[in-house]
């Protein structure tokens, strides 16, 4: 049980995907301009991870690695993810057209957000159990959802703060991130 | 449309990652040194060029429907190919730059190029596209690798040239260096398109 905490909480706050290991910069940057668009998000984010973490275990366990394919595990990782993807966009358009609209662009390029693939290489690379390799996938989402979610709240009071020019839009965020890390980091004494 | 133009507005007009803002994450990833930037540049240029040539190549012969999966499988495999040879030839920038080389395979930039250019143009243009947006990628990544190398640890690719007195800032080699030197770098770039008329 110790275990599984330590896997969980260490996704979540230790090595945060977004702001340690700099997974789903882009979604991150591009869907936390409004707090409500990115709870959409994070919530499609978190079912896709959880259905990809069980989904690549399987397959890495069951057919790369009986019959020696390890080389493929891109090529098949990536293909179970777009297609999942699709699956979620599919569903989503149907029960809930509005935030179909708002999440727009970034719900098809979930398949390019690189946390999604990095957790499932990473669950291979730790050489994760097939539970540990799930509350890895969960602790994930979360800890994106928590950072995604703070930085939407953020950028929402810089719309009206007085910038220079040169600042706005990307590159206070960035810098507003970069602080979010520092506090992030903190939680490096917890283990 | 010139060959030459296209190659060129890669690297500052629509520089990936300093205007278009594609494929964060390697940038943020891996930039601790400048060494590793221009691997990892390097790295992704390469992949971005062979499939920029063969999806130029097959751009009649994809259904419009399924081009996504297409892509994406023609990446994969010269991801693959870049993983495979760098860990034999380049065993210790294959470590450091660890997990960021498969994940080559979603980077924003090259399924964008895929899509927005080498599908819908002829080989030799698709040729000096990939070339310039590789370029632009690798001299951002150089950059933000340099910046936080010399701030970071007094050096620049491995060349100490600081006085033993200079006090590295320690936060500029940890992941939130990477996202404030990023933030500076995209506000320069900002001043600079203003100030060479790019709008």
């Amino acid at each position: 049980m110790g275990e599984y905490l330590a896997i969980l909480f260490g996704a979540i706050f230790i090595y945060n995907f977004v702001l340690t290991r700099f997974l789903g910069i882009c979604p991150f940057l591009g869907v936390s301009k409004r707090v409500e668009t990115s709870v959409g998000m994070s919530a499609a984010v978190v079912f896709v991870m959880v259905m990809a973490s069980i989904i690549t275990w399987l397959i890495q366990s069951y057919i790369l690695e009986p019959y020696g394919l390890q080389y493929l595990r891109t090529i098949a990782f990536i293909l179970v993810i777009a297609s999942l993807v699709q699956f979620v966009e599919m569903v989503i358009q149907k029960v809930s057209p509005s935030l179909y609209e708002g999440l727009g662009v970034f719900l098809p390029l979930i398949t390019t957000n690189c946390a999604v693939l990095g957790m499932a290489i990473l669950n291979i690379q730790e050489q994760y159990n097939i539970l540990q390799s799930i509350v890895h996938a969960i602790g994930a989402a979360i800890g994106f959802a928590i950072a995604m979610v703070i930085l939407a709240g953020i950028r929402e009071r810089l719309e009206l703060a007085t910038l220079s020019k040169y600042y706005k839009g990307a590159s206070v965020a960035l810098i507003a991130a970069g602080i979010l890390s520092v506090a992030f980091q903190g939680f490096a004494g917890m283990m | 449309m010139s060959i030459a133009k296209e190659f060129s507005k890669g690297i500052i007009k629509e520089n990936p990652v300093l205007r278009l803002l594609l494929g964060l994450c390697p940038v943020l990833g891996v930039t601790t040194t400048a060494m590793n930037g221009l691997g990892m540049g390097v790295a992704s240029t390469f992949v971005l060029l062979c499939s920029n040539i063969v999806i130029s190549l097959l751009r009649s012969v994809i259904p419009k429907k399924v081009r996504i999966p297409c892509f994406i499988v023609v990446i994969a495999t010269f991801v693959t190919i870049v993983d495979m040879s760098m860990n034999a030839f380049l065993p210790d920038l294959h470590a450091n730059l660890g997990l960021f080389i498969p994940l080559i395979v979603v980077n924003c930039m090259i399924l964008g190029r895929a899509e927005a250019f080498a599908s819908k143009n002829t080989l030799t243009y698709s040729i000096s596209d990939g070339i310039g947006m590789g370029v632009g990628f690798t001299v951002a990544l150089v950059l933000l690798g340099g910046m936080r190398e010399i701030l970071g640890a007094g050096a620049i690719f491995d060349y100490t040239f600081t006085p033993e007195a200079f006090e590295p800032f320690a936060v500029f080699a940890s992941p939130a260096g990477a996202f404030i030197g990023l933030g500076f770098l995209l506000a320069g770039m900002n001043l600079l398109s203003k100030k060479l008329k790019l709008d």
